[in-house]
């Protein structure tokens, strides 16, 4: 992207807080998140399972489940109307303004007609369940065009075509009558990219995009999201727990643990700078490709049953740094640059110093003297 | 207890073949002519894209299919072809296997002590019930979940949890041989490690080898001491794993390593992945053979292919 363009800022989460009541009692799933997404930046969100990455997005979407209560909280999302229909681009036109909503308070049916597949789309981890079985690759292509913007079966056809060919589908015509059985795990992650590219939208959500493919189509397929990012100018939120996967893709960072983010950076910060103990244990816990050690980190325990409240910070019972103060009060977003914030107490001018690891601030120098051999500017 | 390479190996594959007919003129070759050796207390690991032949080849071994052609020995005993009564108990108390999700291989009806003490009651290891639970307890223990833990079920515990079931109830007749299949695929990163350094440290007490069969190259290395890349039924590649992933001589091994993601953004930003594609590669898997590049790395080409690849 360019130095001098404004960045507008088209998704902003403030302050989420979502309980989901159950049979067992409520579950606090969400305590506070918040999040900046800006037009043409790529941001990951990297957490452990069940710590809430893939409901702040389901709540982003509107698609949360009924048992979902949201206490408080805004999802502000800003777009421009597409009133020129499937193909308008608001960036040629000069009367177009932008305009806010809040999703939250929005009813369903606003929801489904604005939202959904209209400008924000989302890439499902199991392309297998999210495809339709018994229907056609064309007919699921055309559906999102023709629902929403009510052009004919024809244009709607020469575009699923198009789709195809630009998500990388050799013989689109041929595919096109195909069903989803018929093609490989990767075809069907490029189907499901090319769904959820009919329609335009501004924002793309890859939950899991490729956790069930192998590493060759892996590679492919994030190439294949970046390559449409960049051509059509849109914003794309990563959901993963594979943080090679986020050192390829990302601008930005949310690191997210027990419902809260805990870490936030632009990409080089979090590898090369991590603050928060949590992202020092993920960091360590990556299998290194580059040392013989023969054990690998892990993080000791287990993440915290949020149907049980507990006082504090919520990583506290697994943090060998931890202060007194973790299970009293819980940290505040500490300031470190402009773009890089985290929730920990060690950051308190009044908390005692404490360095990461040993062990990981050598693999970091490593890291960043292989980035240096490689030309970068570290 | 470090691998012992001098020992005689305790499973050699050879020629193994396994068809499938699918109809009177399509038959689908999922693996297709591949040798290896795994010997005592080392792991091997088979690694490969979907469809590659790898859970195939650890199926065959332990007999859950008839492999159409070649031989595979264990323990001493030939156990390719139709296997004596006393072969067929020998092997299913020497080999076991741990499999992808623990959700779906564990019966949900069954207590834990029983579907781990199942093992035992078909090989009527015990003399009382005070001994089986006690063995139970004792496997419990060395898997690092508690004996509290035996009379839950399945649902009980989480996914790291269940897959220490799984090992556990592979151990329980403490095999030679455990055939891991994905055993840490379903599983969360951090959950992922938590299981790999519990197979190590059982490897290292108990001397079992293991037949560690993944898609994820960064942990195969971790825990693989060989390494046996697999594409298309064919095993292309072998060696230690120092000398494949610091020297991989087929174009398909350089393929599959260069697109492993490192978690260093600057550097991963500008890598290239290199495409590999069979069609157009030119090779032919059928016509290659073994040629031995330096100690125990072979790769599987045809005399000229061999030469452009490695320049001599």
């Amino acid at each position: 992207m360019s130095e001098e363009k404004k960045r507008e800022k088209i998704l902003d989460v403030k302050d989420l807080d979502i309980t989901f009541e159950t049979t067992a009692g409520k579950v606090h799933a969400i305590r506070g998140v918040n999040i900046d997404l800006y037009q043409g930046e790529t941001v990951a969100i990297v957490g452990e399972s069940g710590s809430g990455k893939s409901v702040t997005m389901r709540a982003a979407m509107g698609i949360l489940a009924k048992n979902a209560v949201v206490n408080k909280g805004e999802i502000i999302y800003r777009y421009r109307d597409n009133v020129g229909g499937i193909d308008y681009n608001p960036e040629n036109d000069e009367n177009a303004v932008w305009k806010e909503a809040d999703i939250l308070k929005m009813d369903k049916k606003w929801i489904r007609k604005h939202i959904n597949g209209r400008r924000i789309a989302m890439v499902f981890q199991d392309p297998m369940t999210s495809l339709d079985p018994t229907m056609t690759i064309g007919k699921q292509i055309m559906e999102g065009m023709i629902w929403h913007y009510k052009i004919d079966k024809k244009d709607a056809y020469n575009r699923a075509v198009g789709l195809l060919k630009e998500v990388g589908i050799e013989d689109a015509e041929k595919r096109m009558k195909q069903y989803p059985h018929q093609l490989s795990g990767g075809m069907r992650q490029r189907v499901v990219i090319a769904i959820a590219l009919s329609c335009n939208p501004d924002l793309l959500i890859c939950d899991e995009p490729t956790t069930a493919l192998d590493v060759n189509i892996q590679a492919k397929i994030l190439e294949l999201i970046k390559k449409v990012q960049k051509e059509r100018d849109i914003a794309v939120i990563y959901i993963t727990h594979d943080l090679g996967v986020v050192a390829k893709v990302a601008d930005y960072v949310n690191v997210m643990y027990a419902g809260k983010i805990v870490e936030v950076g632009n990409i080089n910060e979090i590898f090369y700078d991590p603050r928060h103990p949590y992202t020092w244990g993920l960091l360590s816990a990556m299998p290194d490709l580059g040392t013989d050690d023969d054990r690998l980190y892990t993080i000791p325990g287990s993440p915290p049953n949020l149907l049980h409240e507990k006082e504090g910070d919520a990583f506290a019972p697994r943090n060998a740094y931890a202060l007194e103060i973790d299970d009293k009060l819980e940290p505040p977003m500490f300031q470190i640059t402009e773009t890089h914030s985290a929730a920990t107490w060690l950051l308190d001018p009044r908390a005692p110093k404490v360095e990461m690891p040993a062990e990981l601030r050598n693999r970091i120098e490593r890291m960043k003297k292989e980035a240096q051999a490689n030309g970068s500017k570290l | 207890m470090a691998a012992n390479y001098n020992a005689e190996p305790l499973l050699e594959v050879k020629g193994l073949k396994q068809f499938f007919p699918v109809s009177k003129t399509y038959t689908v070759k999922a693996v297709n002519d591949v040798s290896f050796k795994v010997y005592p207390g080392e792991t091997y690991g088979l690694v490969g894209e979907s469809g590659s032949g790898k859970s195939t080849i650890g199926r065959s071994i332990i007999r859950l299919y008839d492999p159409t052609e070649g031989t595979i020995n264990f323990c001493g005993m030939d156990i390719s072809g139709k296997m004596t009564r006393e072969t067929k108990k020998n092997l299913r108390l020497q080999m076991q296997m741990i499999f992808q999700d623990p959700m779906a291989s564990l019966n949900p009806r069954k207590k834990i002590k029983d579907i781990i003490g199942e093992a035992l009651d078909i090989h009527h290891n015990y003399v009382n019930t005070a001994e089986r639970d006690a063995k139970v307890e004792a496997i419990l223990q060395k898997v690092g979940l508690a004996k509290e833990h035996a009379d839950r079920y399945p649902h009980q515990f989480s996914g790291g949890q269940r897959q220490r079931v799984g090992i556990a109830r592979a151990l329980i007749l403490n095999p030679k041989l455990v055939i891991a299949d994905e055993c840490i695929s379903a599983l969360d990163v951090s959950i992922q490690a938590q299981v790999v350094n519990l197979m190590k440290d059982i490897q290292e007490e108990l001397g079992t080898a293991y037949l560690f069969i993944a898609h994820d190259l960064s942990m195969v290395k971790y825990i693989s001491d060989r390494i046996g890349v697999l594409h298309l039924g064919h095993l292309l590649e072998t060696g230690t794993t120092d000398e494949i992933f610091s020297n991989p001589v087929h174009p398909y091994t350089k393929s599959l390593l260069s697109a492993i993601p490192i978690p260093n953004p600057e550097l991963e930003k500008n890598r290239e992945v290199i495409n590999y594609d069979y069609k157009t590669s030119g090779i032919d898997y059928c016509k290659g053979t073994d040629h031995l590049v330096d100690g125990t790395h072979f790769v599987k080409c045809t005399d000229e292919e061999f030469a452009t690849w490695t320049g001599k």
